[in-house]
């Protein structure tokens, strides 16, 4: 049972971050795989083989490189790059804050790919995207906020071996952060900006003008951003690492499951809703973790 | 390897089609004849497609915006006309508004008959299609080859 | 101790100069440049002088400044007086008079008895107060040299004061150094007021309706601080025979917390903190050295300057926490508002309100982690915000408007301004920069002793990560075709101080540790005895993030323009209505261009209603703080 926590101690951080880089494409991609597999399935169909993210990724490839401008790629490239980085700090047990701080610069990166190419659906993809973002970033600083007030520390490390149950003190966290969490996954009602592959939004939204390679590499900056979300979502569970995983990988079949259900919210509905849903949930957590203290 | 002919993506074009076959390609989507199991997704967007489903015979307008779509679209890429009116205009061929078929104007690789093409027609059109893509990009690498040796 | 005269009176010496050489006198920008080169070199000077000085205190004989100081301060008031008669507005006069009967009653009932043992003084953060006023503030007067040519030529019905503006200018930054260094509480009040009247001149200096009506805003609103101020004083001297700020800090809570009260309060006027926001965001109608000068580095860092100075005094009542709530509430409110507005220099006068808000925040909490961040947000903003005000002040007229929806692929129109844009707003909200790592610790600060900070701050950076991104989009966005390179007609003073300003953004943040060791923990020693702990490896990891940016950027910019060419270029995507690269086919065969606007969501952020929900609570904040405190 404790044979993760084992290797979380005995890897050092370098050969913690390493495997987060090279593992967590292949985890992602095949998470993507079992979702497709899955939402098809919901839909009573049979759905592409579990593999297709693989394909699709290899495809594009190999395809032609057509830019609209000669700097478009390059914002997209320093996207992963960050993803990569902020991916490989959590992993490694660094400081949750700036985890989450590096990972919206990372965002902040994409949104401006959005925005450099001076195309309307390309522009307000990634108006939308701003607006995704900054519907989330309350809730995600707040369960950095919830967990510091729990362990006493903002270090991942500190915070996944810690011995009691986080999500005894932080089911308002952890419900507000599950609400979000559909918002960053990108999965209905919350899929404003760039949606998953079958669902269409103002076209492709934010990757509208990105093609072949560089639409690989933003496939793949999701997975490794989904991987370190469901590591988030593992902190709340870290006192039996097995159960952690278990409900990570539940979480991701709710996910699927509220995305097969619901349709596209309009963005005020979201930006609304989110910060409310924060408020009720996330905040009173937080007052009433504080109130405990004193 | 065959990466194409695992993950192609189309665009559906209506070229001023009854929309009879437009919606046989969208039923193809759909739990019954489920497309998706094969990799292909229906994309809106020139630049993340592989394939370019055209229905309809084409005329002026939407001439312009099939060549602008097909510019749009990185290599390799297949053009599919999809029912008879792509393929030479059928009935409407000698109307004076009609170019009759996408042939006039641009590449075909794949003929899918029928009025409305069914949708198992149109799967293995695509599916043909696929192939094509594989041949193309084989092609276009021995070319990339062979001028790099230069 | 002469350094700190020197730095007094030397800019009142170029400000006379200034206003007396004739313009047409050829050296006189060699003499400005050579001012300002020696203005910025002398705080430099200071500060590696006393690296390892505690802070110290120097006797002066004041008898005939004070006597020299309430005669200028008389002056002072008649001049208000009179242009305000002649303005037909009265709330100036009579604040002004309240003022004056006040100080000149308490000088002749107590004048002799007040004894100051030391009148100026010079410690850690009055140095960094010192290189924000000197090197900034000599920057911002070597960028006028070129701008006001310009306005003037953008404004022809405005008369051409210039060497009254550059006199207020130079008087100014003055009175900022005597702000600073004063520690006799009289004297702090006269270079206060002499920052009021500096501001009310230069925000009207282009004297149209507009100007007059912001300028006497900013008159009243600060003048009512100076009231306060002036109460804050006799109170302080009646209950506790001080007058310096030093001693001050020593007393006994109970003794001294309304004077306390009264200081903060003034200082939030003078930060268009809310209620008194509206003053700042009315002052956008100055000349842009005025905007980036007064009201973003360094008058209203002189408002936050004195609550920090104070709020020791403060520490765990409920008035500190009324002073937390208040600057918590403009951070929150102002960034809101701030999603909603279009214009360019309304952004950025929000902004700031909003990270002065944030400091105000920090003072109130007063433990050392939280005013270590706030001295870092002094430093960080003061330097981001000046450099951003002076940008947008040359897109102005380059563009003719300051809207930022005219902003549009403003990195194809004006490449090198819009490289040096894009430094400062990162340098406003985004990591490895400054502002993040002040952020970071104000949130560790505020869990530990106040989550409902905490909560404000999680959604307020929310907020300020919306209107910076916009904004950025706007100006890199790129599109196929010839525009107009507009960028020669900027000047070469222009340019340098923006060099100069990029340069110092950039190297604050990577200089940051050096400071907080050096300069800021000594500080913090001698107010708490104790100094936060700095995670090493979180600072290893924003270096790491810093020259990783700062090496990857400029290779990839390169290889991507240069080096790369396996590509194709087409249009983008317009449904397949393409007609050239800026317009497409629309209804009835017409060609429409492409238009792309920014989303303001001016139904949930607009200005009136979050204004009036600001006012309102911060009014009760402050009828609270005060009432605690009284009773």
């Amino acid at each position: 049972m404790n044979t993760i926590q084992e290797m979380f101690q005995v890897w050092s951080m370098l050969e913690r971050m390493l495997a987060f880089v090279l593992l967590a494409p292949l985890l992602g991609g095949l998470i993507a795989g079992i979702d497709r597999r899955v939402s098809a399935r919901f839909q009573g169909r049979y759905g592409p083989p579990v593999l297709q993210p693989f394909y699709d990724v290899l495809k594009l490839f190999r395809k032609e490189r057509i830019i609209v401008n000669r700097f478009q790629n390059f914002t997209m490239v320093l996207f992963l790059i960050f993803t990569i980085f902020s991916g490989a700090l959590f992993f490694a047990g660094a400081d949750l804050l700036l985890t989450i701080f590096s990972l919206a610069l990372a965002g902040t990166f994409f949104v401006l790919g959005g925005f450099c190419v001076g195309s309307p659906y390309s522009h307000l993809g990634a108006e939308r995207e701003i607006i995704q973002q900054v519907a989330y970033e309350p809730m995600v600083i707040l369960m950095a906020v919830g967990m510091y007030q729990v362990t006493g520390s903002f270090k991942v490390s500190v915070i996944a071996q810690y011995q009691s149950p986080l999500i005894l003190y932080l089911p308002g966290v952890f419900a507000g952060f599950l609400y979000i969490l559909t918002i960053k996954f990108r999965k209905s009602p919350f899929d404003l900006s760039m949606s998953h592959h079958a669902h269409q939004e103002i076209v492709r939204g934010m990757t509208t003008e990105f093609s072949g390679p560089t639409l690989a590499l933003i496939e793949i900056a999701h997975w490794y951003e989904n991987v370190m979300l469901l590591g988030m979502v593992y902190l709340f569970f870290a006192f039996n690492p097995w159960l952690g995983i278990g409900i990570a990988l539940l979480t991701y079949l709710f996910e699927i499951f509220i995305d097969m259900n619901y349709a596209r919210f309009k963005w005020q509905l979201t930006f609304g809703s989110s910060w409310l849903f924060t408020a009720v949930a996330g905040v009173s957590n937080i007052i009433v973790l504080g109130l405990m203290k004193i | 390897m065959g990466w194409f002919k695992r993950s192609p993506w189309i665009l559906h074009y209506n070229a001023t089609s009854c929309n009879g076959c437009d919606i046989e390609v969208i039923v193809s989507l759909t739990p019954l004849y489920d497309l998706e199991r094969f990799g292909i997704i229906n994309t809106g967007n020139p630049k993340h497609a592989d394939i370019l489903a055209v229905t309809g015979s084409v005329n002026e307008k939407s001439r312009q915006v099939l060549i602008n779509l097909y510019e749009q679209m990185p290599n390799p890429k297949v053009i599919v006309a999809v029912g008879l009116c792509a393929i030479s205009g059928c009935v409407f061929q000698d109307c004076y508004n009609v170019m009759g078929g996408v042939d006039k104007v641009l590449p075909v690789d794949v003929y899918v008959p029928g009025c409305a093409a069914r949708p198992e027609a149109i799967i293995d059109g695509v599916l043909k299609a696929c192939e094509i893509l594989e041949e193309k990009y084989s092609q276009q690498k021995k070319i990339q080859s062979r001028l790099a040796k230069i | 101790m002469n350094a700190l005269i020197f730095l007094i009176l030397f800019p009142l010496f170029i400000s006379l100069l200034a206003l007396f050489l004739p313009r047409a006198l050829p050296g006189r920008k060699v003499i400005g440049t050579i001012a300002n080169a020696v203005l910025c070199a002398v705080p430099i000077y200071l500060l590696f002088a006393t690296l390892d000085q505690g802070p110290s205190y120097f006797r002066l004989e004041s008898g005939l400044i004070n006597i020299g100081m309430l005669v200028l301060e008389v002056l002072i008031a008649a001049y208000i007086i009179y242009l305000s008669v002649r303005a037909k507005r009265y709330l100036p006069v009579i604040l002004v008079v309240v003022q004056l009967v006040t100080m000149l009653g308490f000088e002749f009932s107590y004048g002799h008895s007040i004894q100051v043992e030391h009148s100026m003084f010079l410690d850690k953060f009055s140095i960094i107060m010192a290189l924000i006023v000197g090197i900034i503030g000599s920057a911002i007067c070597l960028y006028g040299f070129g701008y006001m040519p310009e306005y003037h030529e953008h404004h022809p019905e405005v008369k051409d004061r210039r060497n009254y503006f550059a006199f207020l200018m130079y008087l100014f930054l003055s009175a900022m150094f005597g702000i600073i260094f004063s520690n006799n509480l009289m004297w702090l009040f006269f270079f206060w007021e002499v920052t009021t009247l500096c501001s009310f001149l230069l925000i009207g200096y282009r004297d149209d309706k507009a100007s007059r009506d912001s300028a006497f805003r900013a008159l009243n609103m600060n003048l009512i601080g100076g009231v306060v101020f002036a109460f804050g004083i006799v109170i302080l001297f009646v209950s506790s025979r001080t007058m310096e700020l030093d001693k001050l800090l020593l007393l006994d809570q109970g003794v001294v917390l309304l004077p306390a009260v009264c200081f903060a309060f003034a200082g939030l006027a003078k930060s268009a903190q809310f209620p008194f926001s509206s003053w700042l965001t009315g002052a956008m109608v100055a000349p842009t050295p005025v905007s980036a000068l007064l009201h973003s580095s360094t008058m209203v860092k002189a408002g936050v300057y004195l609550i920090l100075r104070v709020s020791p005094v403060m520490e765990n009542t409920v008035a500190a926490q009324m002073l937390t709530l208040i600057g918590g509430v403009s951070f929150l409110v102002t960034a809101l508002i701030a999603i909603s507005q279009s214009n360019a220099k309304k952004v950025l006068a929000y902004s700031t309100i909003s990270n002065l808000g944030l400091i105000v925040a920090c003072a109130g909490v007063n433990t050392d982690a939280a005013v270590w961040s706030a001295l870092l947000l002094i430093i960080f903003h003061a330097v981001a915000k000046s450099l951003l005000f002076l940008c947008v002040g040359i897109i102005e007229y380059k563009l003719g408007s300051r809207d930022i929806e005219d902003m549009d692929f403003l990195i194809m129109r004006l490449p090198k301004l819009t490289a040096v844009m894009m430094i400062g707003m990162a340098g406003m909200f985004l990591a490895p920069f400054g502002m993040i790592i002040s952020k970071f610790v104000t949130l560790k600060a505020f869990i530990n002793t106040n989550p409902v900070m905490a909560i404000i701050l999680a959604y307020g950076s929310a907020a300020t990560i919306f209107f910076w991104t916009k904004w950025m989009g706007k100006i890199i966005s790129i599109r196929h075709g010839e525009t107009e390179v507009r960028e020669h007609e900027v000047s070469n003073w222009e340019w340098t101080t923006l060099g100069i300003l990029a340069v110092a953004t950039v190297a604050v943040c990577i200089a940051f540790p050096f400071i907080s060791f050096h300069v800021i923990d000594p500080y913090l020693m001698q107010l708490f005895n104790t100094v936060p702990v700095v995670d090493t490896f979180n600072i290893l990891i924003v270096f790491v993030i810093m020259f990783g940016l700062l090496i990857i950027l400029p290779l990839g910019l390169f290889y991507y323009a240069f080096i790369n060419k396996d590509y194709k270029r087409v249009g983008t995507y317009l449904g397949g209505g393409n007609i050239s690269n800026i317009t497409y086919e629309g209804a009835m065969e017409s060609s429409q261009p492409i238009q792309i606007k920014n989303y303001y969501l001016e139904k949930y952020f607009g200005e009136e209603r979050l204004f009036y929900i600001g006012v309102f609570v911060s009014l009760t904040l402050i009828f609270i703080m005060f009432g605690v405190t009284a009773i």
